[in-house]
Formats: C-alpha cells, structure tokens, sequence
C-alpha cells in the first residue's frame, strides 16, 4: 500500500485551522469559486459519479448513485441534510473535521448541494459535540460574511441557505429518515421505504442526506478530481458484482486498547493489523490483542487472526461483519471480556432502539435481559442458541424491521458468539455449573391438549 | 386487469385497483395477520406480523423469481405478477418470533382483560404462536391509566401497534395522542393537560388490537363471548352510522361500528357509541295509559287499541305528528291507518331536533347536527301520500289559535327531552290528544292517551339517512315488558294479522312510494342509495 500525503486531514494541526482566514490561506474556498465560475452542477454530478466516491456514513452507498436518484420533475425544492449526527460507538472522524476544519465541511456541502441544486442545507448535527456546534455555527456565519453563502453566491445566480439544526441526542437520528422526520420535528421513526429520500424525503420533497465525511470528499473530488480520486483505494472486485470499489482516502478512528488511539487517514483497503500496529503503535501495555471492532460496534467482531482483513467496503463482509462501517476501529486486548462486551453492546442498542418494529424493540431487550442474566450467574446452555435467533432474526438483511438499527444490534451478538463460542460456553460453565437443571421451558397447550367441544 | 398469485391461487385485481398483500390475499380467502395496519389509517409496516415472501413472475416465461428476504404485506402492492407466500416455513417462523417478542412483557392477563376472545394477541398466538415460552421474564404488572373521560390504557398490555396514535392524528386530527420513551420502554401517552378528548376518541378502543385501550363504559361490564352482535343502524343522528348493538339477554352493553364504506367507514362518533343509556331508563313509559276521570290510568292492550281506534274515527279533524324517530315502515303504517280513519287527515313532520353544526373529519366520515335518523325516510313517505301537509309550527300556531283539529295523534319517540310546558300549553285543549313517547314529559302528561314508544335498538326497519341512504335493520333487544313497538301497534290498528313484518312491509313502501323502488330488491347490510336510483 502506498503511503499518500493526508488530505482531508491536511489542515488539521495547524494553528486556528477552524477559522475561515487559515483555511483560505491554505487555499480554501478555491474550489467553491472556480467550480461556480466553470461548471455546471450536472458536471460536478457527474464527477462525483465518475469518481465512484461511497458513502462514509456506514452503508457506503454510492453517492453520484444516489444524487441521481432525485426526482427532477417535482416542483418545489430540493432540500440537502448533512448527517452529522455521528454516534455509531468508537467513531468520531466527523468529530475531528467539524472540530478542527469545519471550513473543509462547509465547502463540501456547498459543492455538494451545487450539484444537486438544493436552496436549503440542514446541516443536523449531534447534541453532544458542543464544541463543534459552536464552531460550525462560527464557520456558517463566516461562510455569509463572506459571500459563499446566502443570495445570488459570488455574483452567480445560485443560492443557497444552511442552518445548523442540534440532535437531541439519539443515534437512531443518524439513520437517514429518521434524521428527516426528527428534522420534521417528529418522533425520529425511521420511515417505511420506498418512497426513498431523494424522491419524497424532508417536507416531502425531494432529499438528499450524506454524511459530513462523504462532502468533505466531494470537496477533494472537485479540486483534484476523479481520476486521483480512483488512484487511492481498492478497486472492484471482478468475482462480486456487487462490489463497485473502494476508493479514496478515509478517515479511521482507532481507539481502545491501543498504544496512540486517534483519528487516522489513510486510503481505503489498509489491512486492520497494519493499522494498529503502524499507526495505533500495537496493543498497548504489551498485550496481545483478542479482537477488533472494525468500524464502529454494529459491524460485528474481528477475531485477532482475522487481522488481517482489509478495511474496506468489501473485505470485511468476508469475514462475516456487517462491513466497513464508519471505520471505527475499537480494539480489544486479551483481558477484555466477551461476554462483557456483547453485555455492553445489547445495552447499547436496547437503550437507542427506536421503538417502531416489533422484533427489533423486543428482541434487542430481551437479548440484554439474558445477558444480565448470564452474568448475574444464571446463565443457561440454550441461551447461547436463544441469543444466536435472536441475532439471526433481527434486521432489514433478513427483513424483520424498517430500518438498519437491529442489524447493527445483530452482528455483535452472531459474531461474539460465532467467533468465541468457548468463551461464553465457559462462563456459562464457571457461573452457573447447574445450569443445565434450569431448562425447562414453560409448556403451552397446544391444540393436542385443547379439547374443543364443537 | 391482472393477475397476483397468492400461496399458488390467482387472484383478479381490476385497473387501477390499489391493494396490498394483505388486501390480495383476503380476496382468495387467506388471512394475513396483522395489527398495526388498519385500511382507514396510513401503513407504517411496524408490528411486522405481515411478514410475507414475495417475488415476481415474469410475464413472458411465467417464471417466479422471488426476493430472498422478507417484507411486510401491509406495504407490498399487488400488481400484476406480483407473488406471495405466506405460508412456507420461514414466514410461519417469522410469525411465531413476532408472537413471542410481543408477548415477552406482556402480562398475559386475560382472565381480567376486557378483550380476551376478541384480542389478536391472542388468536394469532393460537394460530401462529410457538407452542412453549422460552423467555424467563414473567411480567405481572397493571399499570394503567386515564387517557381522558372514557378511556382508560393498560399500558403493559400494549403492543405498539400505534394505531389509536395514528387515528387521533389522521382521522380525529387532535393529535391527542403520542408516544413516549424509546425502545422497549414505549408507551402511549397524552400530554399532561390534554386528555383524550375528541368527539371519535371511542373508535382508538376498536382500533386497539389488543386489550390496552378500555372503554370505561364497557369495561368489565360483560365478557365479549356471552354477547350477541346484532346489525343495527344508529339513531343519533342524520348520518346513520352502521353499528353492531351487543347484547346478553335484552341489555345492551356495547355498540360498535360496522364497516360500512357509504355510510361511516370504520367509526362512529362517542355520542352515538354512548347514546345508547336511554334504552334501558328506568324513567320509560312502558304501559298504555288512558285518561279517566282526570288521571290517567293503565290500560291493557287489547282493550286499548279497540277503544283507541273507535275515539279516532269519532273525530272529525284528525292530524298526526310524525317523528322523525320512525322508521319508514312505521310512518308508512302510521299513514295509512291515519287516511283509512278519516281520508283526508292532516300528516305533518314532528320536530327535527338539531344541535351545533355539522361536523366533518378527514375521510369524509360526518357527524350531523340533524339529531335524530330518519327525517329524510319519513319526509319522503309523506311526500309520497300525503296531499297536504303543514309543518309543526304550523300545527301548534293553529291549535292554539282557533283549534281546527279535535284529534292530534303525536308520535315522538324522542330520547331526549323535545317539548316543554309552551309546547303542551298550544295544544291543550285539544278534544283527544294521543302522545306516544319514550319518556314523561308536559305533553305527555296532558295526553288523554299516553302510549309507550320503543327505543332504536328495539324496533325493525329502515332508515333513510341524510345521503339518501337506506339502511334496514332488525330489532336487537326486546322493548321493556308492557310496550308494544310501534310497528306492531300500527300493524294491529290496521286489523292486520300475526306479528309485524317490516320486510313486507317495506316492499309495500317501495311498490307504492316511487323514490324506494330501489328497496324492491333485498337490501344489503351497507344500504341502498335511493337517490341513484332516483336519477336512474
């Protein structure tokens, strides 16, 4: 893998790089101003499509793909919503750009809401980063001070308006609908699909929602363009259709336990192991890992001989996750628990499950009450099976819920238990040695016990 | 036209004819099950117990490729090709899991829940449950609490289906209703201050699939087994809402609307669901009565209804009030033994009460402020036989001015008070004055014959409602001992033989009265449009 210089991290570390007169001085809103003078938003569109730039909110879809889903022939606007509401646990790349080049951020979303014509950006961002809220709020009214944004853009017949709008504080606003019915002011209920966003999305009107990383790259996209964009990464791969490649460079969150945790750049398709070790600095304290999140907990596990997985769109689906994720990596050492750490993650997703779909408000509780069962010493054989239907059960792949949540709340459980079956079969054995003797189910009648008199 | 295959049948869908699974595969006899879809409300595909497989065929090769994950029927169209199977092993296991993850808190307490027999969760746990439980929780909680005057939430018992949030919002459009907390914690809520409130609020009771919206007017009064549905019509007011009375041994203790696209879709509004007390009121004249001496005095049928007919004929003038309370049948008989006593009797509308104004609610479904049911049914029986009429005003004016009539026969039937001491003070005086109503009142009491009249649920009929719509229905309880419905009283005063028959009799009204020809065919449970079939 060649090394590249960092880009999206470029300003980042140099003195008030959140400020409009660094960023301009390291030649900001260059781009912004040439691609208004020059080209047309069907050219950046296409671009951005000829790029093959996905997604980094974590399902990594293509984003010229789904710009030109927009329906084109509604009256009416179109509206743009950048996701900032970053809350997959270990992640906190939109962190450090909204933090420390929100600048970058902004330029992205104007290039980005060029291209597919929208007048309104809501830029939703999470609750609990106040110090972000503070400088995007700084950055946007710079961003009209200056002229880049409001009426008539630079003299150009474009306009544009962006408002900063807080979450509250829930990670089921990060899915895309229900970013747009919590923007709507509703219960952020992820919304039955279709109609998908781009065709009847926010107000019900044609929507567009990408995340804060994807427009900072459309940002590098537009500046260097598509084909430096396809150098980097991992192209297609020709057995799997599905694949469209991954390109581009992408931010990893690294923390845990390693040695120098942080938000690292690097091109898509860097090997887990060589992530932790060349820039994590290896396990810390001296320990040899037991497993890896690779990007944020709803991707599943990666067992320490699984290592060697790259981290891209692709590979780690070969290893049964859910896939890349937001890429944030969370490592395990040999001291940490899996039965503590799936304890942890169902807590996590019975706590933010929305509540709308049955199997999904149901089974992500129930999977946490026989957790705090088996560590409360009374675990049984059949729950380690329980757990895996559960798991098996939950989520749009087989079709059980409306949106990705429970998905996410399944893979820890399949891979936790898949990939270290011995471990939790030995607590079970070590806490509760008689637990076999609690299994007897509670029998319904059924219609064999059912005399109905007719 | 096309073609949807449902579990190997084929079922026809016309153009342009929307419908999803659920509605496709009820068209070749299979059930879906379901509880968050309702067809009057939006689809939000949440309590995923639709879950069906589904595919396409192609039109060409007629072969199926089907999607290899599961979807919601509720939100899957059927269009033409479109497959469905819903009964392979992984949607009967799809459902057992739908079953035991809603039944994981639920405090399975039906020995005590108002809707055991008619609950959901507890049919389809029959049909398609597991047949053991597997979870170690074991709930036993009964938290619950008012949601506004009527109706009360278990809230342990809840689904989430949210339909009753979605009715108030959709429907009702007073958004009383919410959902609180996230996750496994939900519940339904109000906002403190705002307390379920609308004029529909008793329909979020039918909605609730399950038992954790109570109709405190309901609630533990009767289980649902013992109780006998009957198809009825409401008489509150003008919209005729189509209803089931339930009743167990001649006491009503639930009305609940029946479906009826014409009429009133899938509700009914909380005063006709309540307006049922006066049924069973204690204050109900229940006995003939004849004036004697100054009092009045009972009277055994028999003897009153000779007596009755032989007073009338020995009058001169006669006019007769009509409420709009009667059926069609009964104005009808009313009418012709009225002309068979003197020919050219006066036939006149009582009282149309009214009340606010008419009130209209997303899907077209009305309450009107016309308060009674038949007014247009019986307008069009006097339109239809009667040469002369005069309007009650009128009748009161000239009464109390020179007295024309020296016999007025007044049918009320009114279950609310409808005449005051003004009212009785016009018409007294009058030689014979029959008043034949519900409850006492200034007129009844100065009537020289004071007849019992019978309540809604106790009569046979038709009422035309104001759509021109004309529903029948038959009596649902028996009157209070002592009262001969009105039909049969007319009936008899005509010399006619055996017990009232309204279907014959309403196939006379559509022989003679052109404007009900089209009740000459047997009417169905939604009604007839009379005036369709006017213009045809």
């Amino acid at each position: 893998m060649a090394s590249s210089e960092p880009v999206l991290l470029a300003n980042v570390g140099r003195p008030d790089s959140h400020t409009r007169a660094a960023y301009e001085a390291a030649g900001g809103y260059r781009t912004w101003r040439g691609v208004l003078a020059r080209q047309s938003p069907a050219e950046v569109q296409e671009l951005v499509r000829a790029s093959g730039l996905r997604g980094r909110g974590g399902a990594g879809f293509p984003t010229g793909q789904k710009w030109s889903f927009l329906a084109q022939d509604r009256p009416g606007p179109i509206y743009f919503c950048l996701n900032a509401d970053e809350s997959e646990p270990g992640t906190f790349c939109n962190r450090v750009l909204m933090e420390l080049d929100p600048h970058q951020v902004l330029e992205g979303l104007l290039l980005s809401c060029y291209a597919t014509q929208a007048a309104t950006a809501y830029f939703y961002l999470r609750y609990e980063y106040p110090l972000a809220y503070r400088r995007v709020e700084a950055a946007i009214a710079e961003c009209y001070a200056a002229g880049y944004l409001g009426r008539n853009i630079l003299g150009s017949s474009y306009s544009l308006d962006v408002f900063l709008h807080r979450g509250a504080g829930a990670y089921i606003c990060g899915e895309e609908t229900g970013l747009i019915e919590s923007l709507e002011g509703k219960r952020a209920w992820p919304r039955v699909k279709p109609p998908f966003p781009a065709v009847e999305g926010l107000f019900r009107q044609p929507t567009v929602v990408n995340n804060v990383e994807t427009v900072a790259c459309v940002k590098h996209i537009c500046e260097r363009g598509s084909a430096w964009f396809r150098s980097l990464g991992v192209p297609p791969d020709p057995a799997n259709p599905r694949d469209s490649g991954s390109f581009g460079p992408k931010l990893y969150c690294l923390s845990g336990h390693v040695a120098r945790p942080g938000c690292y750049e690097a091109p898509l398709g860097i090997p887990l192991d060589e992530l932790i070790e060349r820039w994590g600095g290896g396990v810390w304290q001296g320990r040899r890992a037991k497993a890896a999140i690779p990007g944020g907990i709803s991707t599943g596990l990666l067992r320490h001989d699984e290592f060697h997985c790259r981290l891209d769109f692709a590979d780690p689906l070969k290893f049964g996750c859910l896939g890349l994720g937001t890429a944030g990596v969370v490592v395990l050492d040999e001291h940490v628990s899996m039965v503590d750490f799936l304890h942890n993650s169902c807590r996590f997703f019975a706590h933010e499950s929305c509540g709308q779909c049955t199997p999904c408000r149901e089974g992500t509780a129930w999977a946490l009450r026989i957790l705090d069962r088996i560590r409360a010493g009374r675990g049984r054989w059949q729950d380690l099976e329980l757990l895996l239907e559960i798991g098996d059960t939950l989520g749009i792949i087989p079709g059980t819920t409306i949106c990705g949540l429970a998905d996410g709340a399944a893979w820890p459980i399949k891979n936790a238990i898949r990939k270290f079956r011995d471990e939790f079969e030995a607590y079970i054995r070590a806490s509760n040695p008689d637990g076999y003797l609690e299994t007897h189910p509670v029998r319904a009648l059924d219609d064999r016990h059912l005399q109905v008199r007719s | 036209m096309g073609t949807v295959i449902v579990d190997g049948h084929e079922v026809e869908i016309r153009d342009g004819e929307r419908l999803n699974g659920i509605e496709a595969a009820a068209r070749a006899g299979i059930d879906i099950p379901h509880y968050c879809w309702h067809p009057g409300l939006s689809v939000v595909a949440s309590c995923r117990m639709c879950l069906v497989e589904t595919g396409r065929r192609d039109p060409a090769t007629g072969e199926i490729t089907m999607l290899d994950k599961l979807v919601p029927a509720c939100q899957t169209p059927a269009t033409d090709g479109t497959v469905f199977v819903t009964d392979s092993d992984k949607v009967v296991q799809a459902r057992a899991m739908v079953e035991e993850d809603l039944l994981l808190r639920h405090p399975v307490d039906c020995p005590i829940c108002d809707k055991a027999g008619e609950c959901r969760l507890q049919d389809y746990f029959y049909q398609h449950g597991h047949t053991e439980r597997r979870a170690d929780i074991r709930p036993f909680t009964s938290r619950r609490r008012s949601l506004g005057d009527t109706v009360t939430l278990f809230v342990d018992r809840c689904v989430m289906c949210t339909r009753c949030v979605r009715f108030c919002r959709e429907i009702a459009q007073s958004h009383e209703l919410m959902v609180i907390n996230r996750g496994a914690r939900e519940e339904i809520d109000v906002f403190p201050g705002f307390p379920l409130g609308n004029p529909l609020a008793g329909n979020v009771v039918d909605l609730c699939p399950v038992g954790a919206l109570g109709d405190r007017d309901f609630l533990y009064r009767q289980r649902v087994w013992f109780m006998q549905p009957h198809e009825h019509v409401c008489a509150g007011c003008a919209t005729g809402c189509s209803i089931f009375i339930e009743e167990h041994q001649d006491r009503i203790h639930r009305v609940r609307p029946r479906e009826n696209p014409h009429v009133n879709q899938w509700w009914m509004c909380d005063e006709g669901r309540h307006g049922w007390k006066h049924v069973c009121d204690a204050r109900r004249l229940v006995e003939p009565r004849v004036r004697r001496g100054g009092v009045l005095v009972p009277v055994n049928w028999e003897a009153a209804i000779g007596d009755l007919d032989r007073a009338l004929r020995a009058s001169a003038q006669l006019a007769v009030v009509l409420s709009p309370q009667l059926t069609v049948e009964e104005a009808y008989l009313l009418v012709k033994y009225a002309q068979s006593v003197q020919p050219a009797a006066t036939l006149l509308l009582g009282p149309v009460p009214m009340r606010g104004t008419d009130q209209t609610f997303a899907g077209g479904f009305t309450i009107r402020a016309e308060k009674c049911p038949n007014r247009q049914g019986v307008q069009h029986v006097l339109d239809g036989l009667a040469d002369r009429q005069i309007t009650w005003d009128q009748l009161l004016t000239q009464q109390a001015r020179s007295r024309p009539y020296d016999a007025i026969w007044i049918a009320g039937g009114y279950p609310t008070d409808w005449n005051d001491a003004d009212t009785a003070g016009r018409l007294r005086g009058t030689p014979l004055l029959v008043v034949q109503d519900l409850f006492p009142s200034p007129l009844a009491d100065q009537a020289h014959w004071q007849l019992p009249a019978t309540a809604f649920a106790e009569r046979s009929g038709s009422f035309v409602n104001r759509g021109d719509r004309l529903q029948t229905f038959q009596w649902a309880v028996r009157p209070p001992r002592g009262a001969l419905s009105e039909g049969q009283l007319y009936w008899r005063l005509l010399g006619r033989r055996g017990l009232y028959d309204a279907r014959q009799v309403l196939a006379e009204v559509a022989e003679e009265i052109v404007c009900f020809c089209a009740a000459l065919d047997p009417v169905p449970a939604t009604g007839v449009n009379l005036k369709v079939q006017q213009l045809a």
